[in-house]
């Protein structure tokens, strides 16, 4: 079955930024599928995300992208086939402790500022602290509007507290739902600099734009939906 | 910072949604201005006879307490629904049944509490004996929180909704019933001096069985709606 060479990212992945083998195995996708109404999104999908992994999914609109990334970090159930979370360690944490997921849908407060909002999913979400809110908001240019209410914030910058939240806990799967929308050339940037860095750390980064995206001198690994 | 027990975790939830309740005030204003525009329009539309009002006083107060607490459900997860921090409650690592319970005590400080502060005066209005007036707050104690409680299942099944509203209600109001029926008849039989403990452990009964039961409820509902 093609369709099914082609998602597991073998036969695609040889070409580029496939890390080596001996990377632990982080997320595990086992023959999913995903029905909405009378339509089948995809089925037989099979995925394997490892350490230090880039894995971006393309496809056109309406493929199930977003689908696909509500199942990885377990929003939506798929119709078939099962997530497993391979953590090798025993002591591992879960995978809702380890994934942050950003979706279209900021998950941010309007009538916050970019401070209370970061400061309210650090305490929501527990785990390792990594930056405190602060810095996180100075890393993504948001120093000088931390104390604004969102709503007087263009899309831009709500965005950009959006993404914050990778930076202040600490978790080793990032799953990022278009996360270059309304971000200008310089935050589109130091997004895909935070993705170099958490790759380089041993972090995976799962994610749907339909712009490509390159770390460096390596590309992502592409899963292809819809085809 | 805490490092994310789900009881910190809660607090979070519950200073947030208290915080944001201050910030826009629509929903600390509306219910109780609705409870006494109700309340106090009686006596002018039936009739000011001392003794039909005190006939009709409890089972007045309570009804305009349950609609008042009904008007403000759709409120609960709605804002959190619609930009995407509910996602950010299911995938975070802790028990969303401790983070459904913290935003319905919010609810409930917000809508719920005012309502009991006015009641004295309104209580007055309609001519209610002195000494049914600690009954009537104690039901108001012990029933309104059921009705946070008991509500946040319906709006968990009907956030996912275009329209929600008259569904909610139609899901809803069977349960309200014996919370109406035993306060009521408890805020009578006082006001006649007759005992009125069985009515109060029935309500009190109603509250604990809300509690442990609701929030697990409520939590289970809103990932059926967010898949």
């Amino acid at each position: 079955m093609t369709a099914r060479n082609q998602l597991d990212g073998i036969t695609l992945a040889s070409r580029e930024a496939r890390p080596p083998t001996t990377a632990p195995v982080l997320l595990e996708g086992r023959a999913l599928a995903c029905q909405r109404g009378e339509r089948m999104l995809f089925r037989g999908l099979d995925l394997t995300v490892h350490a230090g992994e880039l894995v971006q999914i393309h496809g056109p609109n309406g493929s199930g992208k977003t689908t696909l990334l509500r199942i990885l970090c377990g929003l939506t159930r798929p119709t078939e086939g099962e997530v497993r979370w391979v953590a090798e360690e025993p002591d591992a944490a879960g995978l809702e402790a380890d994934v942050h997921y950003v979706g279209h849908l900021a998950g941010v407060k309007l009538e916050l500022s970019p401070l209370e909002n970061l400061a309210f999913v650090a305490r929501l979400r527990g785990g390792r602290a990594g930056a405190s809110p602060r810095d996180a908001l100075a890393r993504l240019g948001l120093a000088a509007f931390e104390d604004e209410p969102l709503r007087t914030l263009s899309a831009g910058q709500r965005r950009r507290t959006a993404l914050a939240r990778l930076l202040t806990r600490v978790a080793r799967l990032w799953i990022l739902d278009e996360p270059f929308t309304s971000l200008d050339v310089e935050g589109t940037a130091t997004l895909v600099e935070l993705m170099d860095e958490h790759v380089a750390r041993g972090g995976a980064v799962i994610l749907t734009s339909h712009q490509p995206v390159r770390l460096g001198d390596r590309g992502p690994r592409m899963i292809e939906l819809g085809r | 910072m805490s490092a994310g027990s789900p009881l910190g975790a809660a607090m979070a939830v519950l200073q947030r949604d208290l915080l944001l309740a201050i910030r826009t005030r629509r929903e600390l204003v509306n219910p109780i201005l609705f409870f006494v525009l109700v309340v106090s329009l009686f006596p002018l539309g039936v009739s000011p006879e001392q003794s039909l009002l005190r006939a009709l006083g409890p089972g007045v107060l309570w009804v305009a307490a349950l609609l008042a607490t009904l008007l403000s459900l759709d409120g609960l997860f709605r804002s959190d629904f619609e930009d995407g921090s509910l996602e950010q409650m299911l995938i975070s690592p802790q028990p969303l049944g401790m983070l459904v319970l913290a935003k319905i005590l919010a609810h409930w400080l917000v809508t719920g509490l005012p309502l009991l502060l006015v009641t004295p005066l309104l209580a007055t209005l309609l001519a209610l004996p002195d000494h049914a007036l600690p009954v009537l707050l104690t039901t108001l104690v012990l029933g309104t929180p059921v009705l946070s409680l008991v509500g946040a299942i319906g709006v968990a099944l009907t956030v996912g909704l275009r329209r929600g509203g008259a569904l909610l209600s139609l899901l809803v109001l069977p349960l309200y019933v014996p919370v109406l029926i035993f306060g009521s008849n408890a805020v009578s039989s006082a006001a006649a001096e007759i005992p009125v403990t069985g009515q109060l452990y029935m309500l009190g009964a109603m509250l604990a069985l809300a509690l442990t039961l609701a929030p697990i409820a409520a939590a289970a509902a809103l990932r059926i709606s967010l898949h």
